[in-house]
């Protein structure tokens, strides 16, 4: 059916734009406030601490926030090297003002 | 036969003379004296408007208003979409309505304001100098050579931008208004940090040059939020600063094939009142090869796009053009 083909036509290069856009647009606008800045420097810190009394990896330590409607939440997840046991799922609830 | 093709061609002719005579009566009163006269009207409209030829320096050009000197920003976020251009032909044309006009580059170690308008010979200080108290803004103003009311303040080519800091440049713009000039036009280099902010810090009004194309959409809206948070006017709870969307290098011809993004996509997304198209032109890239703002060669639709934005600008409605595919003629593609 490739005759058929000739007759379809491909998205116009400025829709796609369009629609690419609107969906980074709309997500600045209404994300408002992006994850803080903070997080990177955070996560060290906590590699700090937790080094003290492990041996960890940077990478199994993972620090997230997430929005819930009106919440915000702080996710702290820290693997332990030997097996997959999870110690701490922290979660602090902080209420957005 | 023939007689009858001879006096179609004839005709042709007559008509074509015709045409050249209403041109020329037309560029007789060149498009720059009837905005002139149109600021003109329009500032006796006001009351008790005093013109800057008849005013002492710090008299307010409106009695019982402290300034009326305005603060404009011409920024974008994204490099390369026409802020430089916009600023040379903005200020040029609002110069040429007779405001006292001063252009301020404010991209410190590159400059380039003073190469588009033609004046980077006669740099002796430059804006840092001022604001380092090295030189008096008198010694740093290059006046235009061309035009009466028009002044540039280039920037530093050989320092970087944090030679600039809220407090020194407050202290400059305050001066300008002191000199009694009407509108100040700040290029805002291309990026977010601190030279583009300090561009925008003081501003009253902004200009905000966007290409039809992915990233300087993006940029645009980024520094839409900049202007609405980081700026004297935000931080001081005054009225906010309106941002005006100046669309360049625009191309109707692409628009209409479906390869570019069109006016309206672009309004949808950035959601701010439209002050003028740019259609992409060689016009541009000649007129700063020359060091001559392209405002001044009114024959290009460049120019007569930048004189609409310049009428939209002083507070005059005007319908857009060069949004739409320009019918030419079949002699028009032939000779044009």
């Amino acid at each position: 059916m490739k005759f058929l083909d000739y007759f379809r036509r491909p998205p116009k290069s400025a829709s796609l734009a369009k629609d690419r856009l609107s969906i980074i647009v709309a997500r600045e606008h209404t994300g408002g406030r992006k994850t803080p800045d903070y997080l990177p420097q955070l996560q060290q810190e906590l590699l700090a601490v937790l080094a003290r009394y492990e041996v960890i990896d940077l990478a199994n330590v993972t620090v997230n926030v997430e929005r819930n409607g009106d919440c915000e939440v702080l996710e702290l997840n820290v693997t332990l090297p030997d097996g997959s046991s999870v110690i701490g799922a922290k979660r602090a609830q902080a209420a957005t003002a | 036969m023939k007689k009858r093709l001879r006096k179609k061609l004839l005709s042709q002719e007559r008509q074509q003379e015709r045409q050249q005579e209403r041109h020329q009566e037309r560029h007789q009163q060149p498009d720059r004296e009837r905005l002139k006269n149109f600021a003109n009207e329009r500032d006796q409209r006001v009351n008790g408007f005093v013109s800057h030829e008849n005013r002492t320096p710090g008299q307010p050009a409106v009695k019982g208003r402290p300034s009326v000197s305005k603060v404009v920003v011409v920024t974008s976020g994204k490099g390369g979409v026409g802020k430089t251009t916009t600023s040379a032909n903005v200020a040029t044309g609002i110069a040429l309505a007779g405001k006292k006009t001063v252009a301020i580059d404010f991209d410190v170690g590159l400059r380039n304001l003073d190469l588009v308008m033609g004046c980077e010979r006669r740099v002796v200080y430059d804006f840092v100098n001022v604001i380092r108290g090295e030189a008096k803004l008198n010694q740093a103003l290059i006046r235009d050579k061309r035009i009466e009311n028009l002044y540039v303040l280039p920037a530093s080519q050989t320092r970087d931008k944090d030679a600039l800091d809220t407090e020194g440049v407050g202290r400059i713009i305050d001066e300008l208004k002191q000199m009694g000039f009407d509108y100040i036009i700040c290029d805002s280099p291309a990026g977010i940090e601190r030279g583009a902010q300090m561009a925008m810090y003081y501003a009253d009004d902004a200009i905000v040059v966007t290409n039809p194309e992915v990233s300087s959409v993006r940029d645009s809206d980024r520094v839409l939020g900049l202007l609405a948070a980081k700026t004297s006017r935000a931080q001081a709870g005054a009225p906010p600063i309106h941002p005006h969307l100046l669309l360049t290098r625009y191309s109707p011809a692409m628009v209409k094939r479906g390869e570019m993004l069109s006016v309206a996509d672009v309004l949808e997304l950035l959601g701010i009142p439209l002050l003028g198209v740019i259609p992409e032109s060689k016009a541009v890239l000649q007129s700063s090869n020359k060091g001559t703002p392209a405002i001044l060669d009114e024959t290009t639709d460049v120019a007569q796009a930048y004189l609409d934005v310049i009428y939209r600008f002083l507070g005059q409605e005007r319908e857009h053009r060069f949004i739409d595919e320009e019918r030419r003629s079949f002699f028009g593609r032939l000779f044009g």
